[in-house]
């Protein structure tokens, strides 16, 4: 077996027992990155990797590198959100996880491909380049979050971290057939997270297996005085979770996950996702779990409250890039209203614009109360259908994503395709829960399948508990991509 | 034809928070330009508001002596408009559940009282200052994410002089609570008003003009009569007015138009999703309600009924808090409120006007100026002297009766030096002692004057006065 | 709701985009079949509704009024296409 290929936390098993140099482990990921990273393409930028004096940061980490969506500021390092138009930017401060991050011993060392300003579902949308997925290149590798759910998959990077706001760390890691979570909002602070839809947006870990996300989500987690929608609740000891038995959890399968229809959705539930689930039940009954159906009523109206309520809050957050203060601007012009309408068509790429367009239009005049005000509606439906399920049951299981990865342009003309290809992720956004996505098959085209775990508010235990203890009765994540 | 105005007043009041609305950097006038800026102020991508707690109390105190109610749930808007003083392109405001509803201001005009009603007051940040220059424009965004305090009136104001009480009136409540400087040519309160034209008895109201830049009480009654005047003239010959802004212009004393494509704004306000609601209860309102100090008004009253002072007497004593503190301080040691009220209203006053500066920061203390009114009773000092000591307490903050002894000013009072200072007085001015002696009483008055200049107003007058009948009428 | 090249002009001079004819087209039509398919959220009555626009445990979320530093001015001026004398420098601004 090849360093590479090892996990974090053995990484720091053997360094601890001198088995390893931490310059072996940079060496080996290095040279790593050197084979796949042409053909993968998941970083934007990429840091020389930091010297041995680096190393030694006191939090445990032993300096061991970890890759970083390109949506979260680095103190004086470029950070384009995969736009043209922030490019020149370097923010003057790091993001409070980067903060985390740097105290807890880790290197940062690369900045990860994304669709832009995490508008999508494939990677596709960076104004850079795509990312491929390592399982197949012709493939995406899901996104917003692709780039480290890639650089993570095949071995250019240890862990990651990501952002998700209807799936977007989610997705790209069912897609990847690696461990990503999105936390409770308000578990991970985002301070220094360059906002999409600051509602839904939360950042959250990319692992290859288990314990290695609790570690993570460990490190990143708490309150912080900086951010007002920051939960002031003390982080557990995930580690704890792990290790337990499943005896007697109950579990819900939300019947309308696995029924949506292909009228009503475009796209019904592919027959090997369906599949696959279905082995997972059987397998998590085996070990004790009891599973029983649940229903979550309004799942069919969370793409709407979603593509209301996101591209709005969006379509706002986005209006700070103007060409005034940082980033791309364009000159030779005359007056104001010019320079801000020149700078934004030439630095939004096209699906950036078109959900500009979307949330300005339902914020405009004569248009609030029929889509932003339903919606917010809407959405308080959605959140009750799963507080009533969790009177009941400890977690739901369901797939992160109706398919495994689609082909590099088989959606991107498509954008109401594409957004339904989100339809298991959003609604857990929508009601701030936590859930994460484990590996938990294959498609017969040799594609990663993804199992999403969700959880009651600030319960990440139980995720890492029930996700933990099928892991570990299962090798799907001991699963490589051949590259 | 006559015409009723009709004017409503929007407010904003820079509240006197240390830090901005949302950040830490310094909430302050004058400093080199973005030199008080952060990432949260600048609105680069990343950052988030935290609202200072100081910034929602002092909204709170001001929104309730206003008599407004205060809402048991309020929340936070964004505005969204592009425009360069705004570093997020949108401003962080309140829209319809904002912080306090309905209340009122109690204003006294030619002795009438009135009471304007207030629509609702809401918290929001300030944008930054744009300097027009030839061809460009400069942003500086020190003034970016200052707290402010919108106070709207409802259009029950119908006189500028009317307009000019509720703005003193206001400025008065909110420099009493300590939420805000008052000062319009600093900005730190700023007014805009909205003004019509309506037929007396119409219960519809005209179309409005809505006028901006004015930056003191006086410009803002200045604007008010010019424009009731122009939209009169334009009524009366058949025209009609138009929907508009319009700036005042100190120098020509008029509005003027705006120039402005007829762009309907529109705001697309939706909850600031990076701010959680804000949710009071009856309790806790009421903790503020408990800890807002006496206002003027009833103050004023207080002090006509407790200390027997007139209205006039009691309006200047609570015309600034501390001005009334300091009277009610130097009561407190002493209880002649009216000899303590005539020297603050008189020498003090003068003193500290004609010094362009205010009572809190002269170097007087209660007890000097009690014991110097005392000294001045008691026969050791005379007025006109305390009145040149007073001056020198002011300058040297020290008490009275140590620069008497180092000036020697006590009051001659002992008669030898007496009886030398009146020989000489006589002997200077034997035409007035004879209109005396020939029964004309106010020449005594005269030389009573004359001892007084001579003895450089150390000569206790009582006792000249005395002394010289004695003497004139033995004589 | 059927949304017009016009409708995109409107709503594209709102979030000042420079949109060119063909965008505006393909904008229309795109987001019109994106109206439609969210116009499903009609079918719901949400008359008895409160909005959800904040997750229901967070409230009166405060910070002390003290003061931090400010930036430097070269971390203030330092990303800014344009600036003069330590201000950002914009195109004239035409009301």
């Amino acid at each position: 077996m090849k360093l590479w290929e090892f996990t974090g936390h053995e990484l720091l098993e053997k360094l601890a027992h001198q088995e390893i140099t931490q310059e072996e482990i940079l060496g080996a990921l290095d040279k790593r990155r050197e084979e796949v990273e042409p053909k993968v393409k998941a970083f934007l930028r990429f840091e020389k990797t930091p010297g041995p004096e680096n190393l030694s940061g006191p939090g445990g980490f032993q300096g061991l590198p970890i890759a970083v969506k390109d949506n979260i500021c680095i103190k004086n390092r470029p950070v384009t959100c995969a736009s043209r138009i922030l490019e020149g930017f370097h923010p003057p401060y790091d993001a409070t996880v980067i903060q985390k991050l740097k105290a807890a011993g880790f290197s940062i060392y690369g900045q990860t491909n994304m669709d832009e300003f995490a508008f999508g579902s494939s990677c596709e949308n960076s104004s850079y380049f795509p990312t491929r997925n390592p399982w197949n290149l012709e493939c995406v590798p899901g996104g917003s979050s692709g780039g480290s759910a890639a650089a993570v998959a095949c071995g250019e990077a240890i862990w990651a971290l990501g952002s998700d706001t209807g799936g977007s760390i989610r997705q790209p890691a069912s897609f990847c057939g690696v461990v990503g979570l999105k936390p409770t909002y308000g578990r991970v602070s985002r301070y220094g997270l360059i906002a999409f839809a600051s509602s839904l947006d939360q950042i959250g870990p990319f692992a290859r297996d288990i314990e290695d996300c609790s570690l993570l989500l460990k490190v990143i987690a708490g309150y912080d005085p900086k951010d007002s929608t920051s939960a002031n609740l003390s982080v557990p000891d995930f580690l704890l979770s792990l290790g337990k038995d499943i005896k007697g959890i109950k579990i819900g399968v939300p019947k309308e996950y696995f029924s949506l229809s292909a009228d009503r959705a475009l796209e019904g539930i592919a027959q090997e996702v369906k599949q696959a689930l279905e082995e997972a039940i059987e397998q998590l009954k085996k070990l004790g779990a009891k599973v029983q159906e649940v229903s979550l009523p309004h799942t069919e109206y969370a793409v709407s409250v979603y593509y209301i309520l996101a591209t709005a809050e969006a379509s706002s957050n986005l209006a700070r890039f103007d060409g005034v203060q940082y980033g791309l601007r364009t000159e030779a012009v005359d007056n104001l209203t010019e320079m801000y309408k020149r700078t934004r068509q030439a630095g939004f790429g096209s699906e950036a614009k078109r959900r500009i367009m979307l949330g300005t239009y339902c914020l405009s005049h004569g248009y609030y109360e029929a889509y932003y005000l339903r919606a917010l509606k809407v959405r308080a439906l959605i959140a009750n259908d799963f507080a009533d399920v969790f009177k009941d049951f400890d977690c739901l299981i369901t797939p992160t994503s109706p398919t495994p990865a689609f082909k590099l342009g088989e959606k991107i003309q498509n954008p109401l395709a594409m957004y339904l290809s989100d339809i298991y992720t959003i609604s857990i956004n929508l009601a701030g829960l936590p859930a994460i996505s484990i590996p938990c098959g294959f498609s017969s085209g040799g594609l990663p399948i993804g199992m999403q775990i969700i959880a009651g508010s600030f319960d990440e235990e139980m995720l890492f508990r029930v996700a933990h203890c099928y892991e570990d009765s299962t090798s799907w994540h001991k699963m490589r991509p051949k590259i | 034809m006559e015409y009723e105005a009709v004017i409503g007043l929007e407010v904003h009041a820079q509240l006197k928070t240390r830090s901005k609305a949302f950040c830490g950097c310094m909430a302050e006038f004058g400093a080199p330009a973005n030199s008080l800026t952060c990432p949260v102020c600048l609105g680069f991508p990343g950052s988030l508001p935290v609202l200072n707690e100081k910034a929602l109390e002092y909204g709170l105190r001001a929104a309730l002596a206003l008599h407004c109610s205060v809402q048991s749930f309020s929340k936070f808007d964004r505005k969204n408009y592009f425009y360069p003083d705004l570093p997020k392109n949108y401003q962080i405001s309140q829209y319809d559940l904002p912080l306090a509803l309905g209340g009122f201001l109690e204003i006294e005009v030619s002795g009438a009282k009135k009471r304007i009603g207030i629509i609702r007051a809401h918290l929001e940040e300030d944008a930054g200052k744009l300097i027009h220059e030839e061809g460009h424009s400069l942003v500086d965004y020190n003034r970016a994410g200052v707290p402010l305090l919108e106070i709207v009136s409802a259009p029950e104001i119908y006189s500028p002089e009317q307009a000019y009480e509720y703005l003193a009136s206001l400025k008065a409540i909110l420099k009493y609570l300590e939420v805000c400087d008052c000062d319009m040519e600093k900005g730190s309160l700023r007014c805009d008003a909205n003004v019509s034209l309506r037929k007396p008895g119409a219960k519809e109201l005209g179309i409005k003009a809505e006028l901006k830049n004015m930056n003191s009480f006086k410009a803002v009654r200045d604007a008010l009569n010019y424009e009731l005047k122009r939209q009169k003239e334009v009524l009366e010959s058949g025209g009609s007015i138009r929907q508009e802004t319009r700036l005042w212009d100190e120098v020509s004393g008029k509005t003027q138009a705006m120039r402005s494509k007829e762009e309907a704004m529109d705001y697309r306000y939706f909850p600031e999703p990076d701010l959680p609601p804000f949710v009071l209860s009856d309790e806790e309102i009421e903790t503020i309600r408990e800890g807002l100090p006496e206002l003027p008004q009833a103050l004023k009253q207080r002090f006509i009924s407790q200390y027997e002072l007139n209205s006039y007497d009691a309006g200047i004593l609570t015309s600034e808090k501390a001005l009334a503190e300091f009277f009610e301080a130097c009561v407190g040691l002493y209880p002649r409120a009216k000899a303590i009220c005539n020297w603050i209203s008189g020498p003090l006053s003068y003193e500290f006007n004609s010094r362009n500066t205010r009572i809190e920061s002269l170097k007087l203390k209660p007890e000097m100026l009690v014991r110097l009114i005392k000294l001045v009773e008691q026969g050791v000092l005379s007025n006109l002297a305390a009145k040149a000591l007073l001056s020198e307490m002011l300058n040297s903050g020290r008490p009275a009766d140590e620069l008497i002894k180092e000036k020697d000013l006590t009051q001659v009072s002992d008669t030898k030096a007496l009886d030398e200072l009146l020989d000489k007085v006589i002997a200077d001015n034997p035409g007035s002692v004879m209109d005396y002696n020939s029964g004309k009483a106010n020449a005594l008055m005269f030389l009573v004057g004359q001892a007084m200049r001579l003895s450089k107003g150390k000569a206790n007058p009582k006792l000249v006065q005395e002394a010289l009948r004695r003497r004139l009428n033995n004589a | 709701m059927a949304i017009s090249k016009n409708d995109a002009l409107r709503v594209a001079h709102l979030a000042r985009i420079d949109l060119t004819e063909d965008e505006l087209r393909l904008f229309a039509r795109q987001l019109e079949s994106i109206i439609e398919f969210i116009d499903k959220l009609k079918e719901l009555d949400v008359s008895s509704v409160s909005p959800a626009a904040h997750t229901p445990v967070l409230k009166n979320v405060l910070r002390p009024d003290t003061i931090k530093d400010s930036l430097s001015k070269e971390a203030v001026l330092g990303n800014a296409p344009k600036s003069l004398k330590g201000h950002f420098l914009v195109p004239k601004v035409i009301e």
